[in-house]
This record gives C-alpha cells, structure tokens and sequence, in this order.
C-alpha cells in the first residue's frame, strides 16, 4: 500500500534536517502506530506525506499503491486515497462545512473519473455517518471547525475520512486535546472505517490510543528516524519506561 | 492665491464642453445653487486629505478618457432572473424603447428630464438638497458639479410597497461617452422599494442618488458595476433616514479603471438602520475607492459599514470611512469593517477609517486589516482533494462573505456570487490574468 524508501526532508527556509532516511512499508488492511518524542520528525513525515509547502525532499521516495506520492500536489494525492487528519484541523470562515465536504467529495469523484454525488444522495451519506459521530445538523452548517471544541473538531475530521473513503489514512496525534470519551468516539470512527484494503498510519505521543486502535505494528521515531519497530508490546514499555531507554540502548 | 486661481481655471476648463443648463422653474434654481457651491469649493487636488489615495486628474479633465465598450460575452445581464421594471439609459440618457412602461403601483416614475418645467415638483425638496447637506464637513465637488450639469435621471417617489425592484440599467454605447445622471428616491412613510442599478454607463459616468427614507420606510439598494475594465466612475448616494426607517446598500464592483463610490447617510430620527457594504475584485489596472461618511444625528440608530476589496496585478483598493455621532446621539451602535485580501504583493490596500464621537453612551467598532490567501486553509482543502484554484476560489468567496451577506434577497445575493465566480474562474486567483 504505502511505501517509503530512505526518505530525507529539510525545511525549505533554513538548513534545518528534520527526516534522515525513513524507510516504513504499510501493507493493505495494516494499521501502523509511530511514535516518539518532541521533535523527532512524526508530524513531518504526515505533512511531507500530503503534500504541504515548506519542506524539502532531498532523497527517497514514497509510493502509494506504486504512484510516487512525492510529486504530485496535494489534491492529486488525496484522489489517489491518501487522507491525513490534521492535528490542528484547521478553522475556514465563510466556508460552510458541508459546501467544504460536498466540494470534496465531487471533487475527488471527478479526480477518479466518476460521476458527482446527486444533493440528495450526498446528503443522505453524511447524515448517515454523522450520525455515527454524534455529529449534529447544527456542526454541518457551521463554518468548517469555527466555533468546535478541540473533540468536535477531530470528529470533524474523522467524519471527513468516512466521506472520503480513503486507501491510506495518517491520523496525526488524533488523540491530542482529547478527554477519554472523545478519544473513544473519535477511536470507534476509526475502527469502523477498518478494512481489509485500508491501511492506517497512526502518530502519537501515548499509549492510550492504541488501547482503542489496536496498531498491527509499531514504530519509534527519533531524530528523524525509524530506530526500533516492533508489535503492539513495544508501545507498552513506552509507557511503562518512557524513550529514555529505547534511545539509549540505540545510542 | 495661486492655488486658487489654478482651481478656477482647472474649474473653467472642466465646465467648458459642458452644457449648464438653464431655465428658471425650481431645477433651474438648484442647478445654479450647485454651480455657485462648485464655484466656491473647486475641483478637487491630490492634496485635499480626501483625494490623497485617489488621484482625481482624470476626473477633473475636461474630455472624459476614451473607454473601449467591453462585451461582457457569455456573461448573463445583472439579476436578469429577478422580475423587475427596468429603466435603461444610453450613455446618460432615457432609452424609452428600451425601458419597460413606467408604471408600478404605489410608485411613481419620471424622468428629470421631463420634470424641470412643472412650477411645483416634490422632488424640489429633494434634488440638490441632501447633496448640498452632504457637502460639509466633507466637500464632494463632483456631486455638486453633477446637481449642477445633469440632465436626465430618475425621481421614484414611492408611496407604498412596490410589488417589484426597479432596475436603473446604463448602457454604455460611445468609446468617450461623459454621462452624468442624477436620480431623486423618496420613500413616504411605511413605503418599501428596492432599487437595483447595473451596467458600465459610459466611458466617464458621474453619479448622484439622493434618498429620503421616511418613517418607517425600507429602501434597499443593490449595484453591480461592470466589467468593463476601461470606464471611469463617481458616483454618490446621499441618503437621510427618518425614524425607523432602513436603508440598505451593497456594491459589487469587478474592474474598471477607476471607481470612487461616495455614501453619505444621515440617521436624522431615532431608530434608524443604514448598512452600506460592498465587494470590489480587481485585476491589473483598477483604483477602486470607497469613501463613506455616516453622521448619527438621532438615539438608538445602527449603522454597518462592511467593505471587502479583492486584489491582483497591482490593482488599487481605498477605504475611507468615517462615522460621527453627534451629541444627543445616545445608544449609538456603529460598525464599521474594511478588509482587503491582497492576491500579489503588487497590490495596495489602502485604509482610513476614522470615529467622531460626541455622546458617552455609544457602541461604536472598527476594523481594517489587509492579508494573502491563508495558506494553512489552502492547503487542509487540496489535502481534501480540492484542486488549487477551486480552494481559492472558495477562501476568496468566503472572504466577501460579510459584505454579500448585508444583500437580504437570496435569488441577488446568489446572483452576485455568480457573478463573482466567473470572474474568478477568468482571473484566477493567483499571477496574471
């Protein structure tokens, strides 16, 4: 499904070297936790993955179902079945959430070749799968996140991944802000939306999240690279010692 | 003295291909009013504080700049779907052919033409009169050059409800066409008239719309002004608002040369509302003004001054605003916004908004502030699928969404919007046209 080769990132502006040589390889119907300390590159690779200006790729390559992600913009990318949920969802006045959803979906409908969602079976999905977020009438015809709370903002983009429908899905520090019952909400969208050609990539902090979302594998991230892999126990001694030990046994 | 005598001669030169009309009923009379106010203000220079960001040179030239007549294509005309009487004038003057008949329950229509030789006229008490009130503390020498030279318009006197808009089409027919209309509205008490007005006019078109909102009257004014990019235009509405009366006025603006929009409302009686907004999208070689001055004069009036300006390729965006409340004027509530989305760094946004306040228990805020496409909102919408430029066009849109939002009809206000789609799908959003 998704397929990164020694991938290197610098930041456009400075001389600044954030990804040194991240290789991860996500088979389809996987789901993928990568976690790690400030600073260590997570939110990086998710933003370098979609698309966003401001970095650049000096080396490697990341293959979507065999496309080379890496050159194309990012509404190519999203056609193509990537979708990140953004950590810091972002707040759109004036654009009413379901103009922005409808505009998206069509929009990568006509990407794909295929034909638009009629009004009436558009709105009849995303009743249909707000619903399942506890997402009111009232949210859809707000402008895009203004006005949310930090949790009606990450069901907003959960929702936005049930719409969209994706092949590959980055969740970046989904969890962030979150009280329990939120996480579990936002959780539940996610485990919903599982299957067995849709692939996860899960960025966090903390353990407590994959307690909802059970990742397949797991990842350490540190300085910009992929320094221990292992299955779902690795999170566990995570939390239970912290990085200190995993970086100092590498170091 | 120098000064002064170049502003006569400059005054002289600009009067001389134009024809003063004379006579002596009560038109005759305000004509020479407003002759005798030009006279003593003169036209104005870049130095007077409010032509600074404008220059009026090409205004103030005797012969109007030729303006090729722009074919605005596949475009459909202004609110061509909205059942409305139309007036339509060629290069300043009636078309009657044109026009459909001037007949409307509880509204009367008449052309100024027509109307100098009656000895006794309602518009007498209006023509010339809000627009001589208007010219302090502020001079508009173009409104008074206009009360003094022009020939034809509209007086709409309005008793009732008109059952539909009237729609003041101008046609712009000759490459150096120099139009000058005057329109009188008078709403009488409890009378409710939307007026709608479209088209390039002319290749210099100069302006005037004086409205007396009665008790409780409602006026509402919708304008689209063109696309065709070479006109040059001032124009003014001066408006005086009774007791609870409405007033309510929306501009949408795309190109031209040159745009100064004047507003002059007064709240004379308690409880009035005036909101006076606008959109302006600019391309290239566009100076758009809007100079606004808003006197609250009563208790418990609201004024909202929402003005957006779109800009590219080096395109020129000027507000200024002013709101004076007078003293007595209490539980004053004025707003006041103007905001410009700058597409380039070629262009310029130019602000001053200004407050004036005599009475202690007033509400009154104002805002101004000039920016780019947030990149952040550009990039979460392409990471949704939503090409680049439909992203723009969206974040553009939802930029003017305030000042489109003081339009209350839902068929203009999509219209508008419409309309502002395909200019941005022509313009695009971002490097050249």
């Amino acid at each position: 499904m998704l397929e990164i080769k020694n991938l290197h990132v610098k930041l456009e502006e400075e001389d600044k070297v954030i990804l040194r040589g991240v290789d991860l390889r996500i088979g389809p119907g996987e789901v993928h936790a990568i976690m790690g300390p400030n600073g260590s590159g997570k939110s990086t690779l998710s933003y370098v993955l979609s698309g966003r200006d401001g970095y650049e790729v000096t080396d490697g390559s990341a293959l979507l179902d065999g496309q080379e992600l890496l050159e194309m913009e990012p509404e190519a990318r999203a056609a193509a079945g990537l979708f990140l949920a953004f950590q810091y969802p972002v707040e759109i006045p004036g654009v009413g959430n379901m103009t922005f959803l409808r505009t998206a979906v069509n929009a990568q409908r006509k990407a794909r070749g295929e034909a638009e969602l009629s009004a009436g079976d558009f709105l009849k999905m995303v009743r249909e799968k707000a619903k399942a977020l506890k997402i009111d009438a009232e949210m859809l015809k707000r402008p895009v996140n203004v006005g949310f709370s930090g949790g009606e903002k990450k069901r907003n983009e959960i929702l936005q991944m049930a719409m969209l429908e994706p092949r590959m899905c980055i969740l970046d520090e989904t969890d962030s802000g979150l009280d329990v019952d939120a996480m579990k909400l936002v959780a539940d969208g996610v485990n919903a939306l599982r299957s067995a050609d849709r692939s996860f990539l899960v960025i966090t902090h903390y353990q407590r999240l994959l307690d909802h979302i059970r990742p397949d594998v797991v990842h350490i991230m540190a300085a910009g690279q992929i320094i221990r892999t292992g299955g779902p126990e690795l999170a566990l001694e995570v939390e239970t010692n912290g990085y200190a030990d995993i970086l100092n046994g590498v170091g | 003295m120098a000064v002064a005598v170049a502003r006569d001669t400059a005054l002289a030169a600009r009067l001389q291909p134009v024809t003063v009309p004379d006579g002596n009923g009560w038109l005759g009379q305000a004509r020479r009013e407003a002759l005798a106010r030009l006279r003593a203000m003169g036209l104005p220079v870049k130095r007077d504080e409010y032509w600074r960001y404008t220059d009026p040179a090409s205004l103030n030239a005797p012969e109007a700049g030729a303006a090729s007549v722009f074919d605005a294509g596949d475009e459909p005309p202004a609110f061509g779907a909205i059942d409305r009487l139309k007036i339509v004038f060629v290069d300043g003057v009636f078309d009657a052919a044109a026009s459909d008949d001037l007949t409307l329950a509880g509204v009367e229509i008449e052309r100024l033409a027509l109307a100098g030789t009656a000895d006794i006229h309602w518009a007498h008490g209006l023509y010339g009169v809000l627009e001589a009130r208007g010219q302090s503390p502020v001079a508009r020498p173009f409104a008074a050059l206009n009360t003094a030279c022009a020939t034809d318009g509209a007086l709409i006197r309005v008793t009732g409800k008109a059952a539909r808009p009237i729609a003041l089409v101008y046609v712009h027919a000759s490459e150096t066409s120099d139009a000058i209309l005057h329109h009188c509205i008078k709403l009488e008490a409890g009378a409710d008239l939307t007026i709608l007005e479209s088209g390039p006019a002319a290749a210099r078109f100069t302006k005037v719309m004086e409205v007396e909102v009665g008790p409780g009257a409602r006026f509402h004014h919708i304008r689209v002004q063109g696309r065709d990019h070479e006109r040059r235009a001032a124009t003014h509405i001066f408006a005086r608002l009774a007791a609870h009366a409405l007033f309510k006025s929306f501009t949408l603006t795309a190109n031209g040369r040159l745009t100064r929009n004047e507003a002059v409302m007064e709240l004379a009686g308690p409880d009035a509302r005036a909101h006076i907004a606008g959109a302006a999208v600019g391309d290239g070689d566009f100076h758009h003004d809007d100079t606004v001055f808003v006197t609250h004069a009563a208790e418990r009036c609201e004024s909202r001054q929402v003005f957006k300006k779109v800009l590219k390729n080096g395109a020129v965006g000027v507000f200024q605003g002013k709101i004076l409340v007078k003293p007595g004027a209490q539980k004053t509530d004025g707003y006041q916004i103007s905001q410009s989305l700058l597409l380039d760094e070629d262009s310029q946004f130019l602000a001053k908004p200004e407050l004036e306040i005599y009475a202690d228990d007033v509400k009154c805020s104002h805002g101004s502030t000039s920016g780019a496409i947030d990149d952040t909102a550009l990039f979460y919408l392409q990471s949704r699928g939503i090409p680049r430029a439909t992203a723009q066009a969206l974040l553009v849109l939802a930029f003017l969404a305030e000042a489109i939002g003081e339009v209350e009809d839902e068929a203009i206000a999509e219209d508008i919007r419409g309309r502002l789609e395909g200019w941005l799908a022509r313009h695009g959003t971002r490097g050249a046209a």
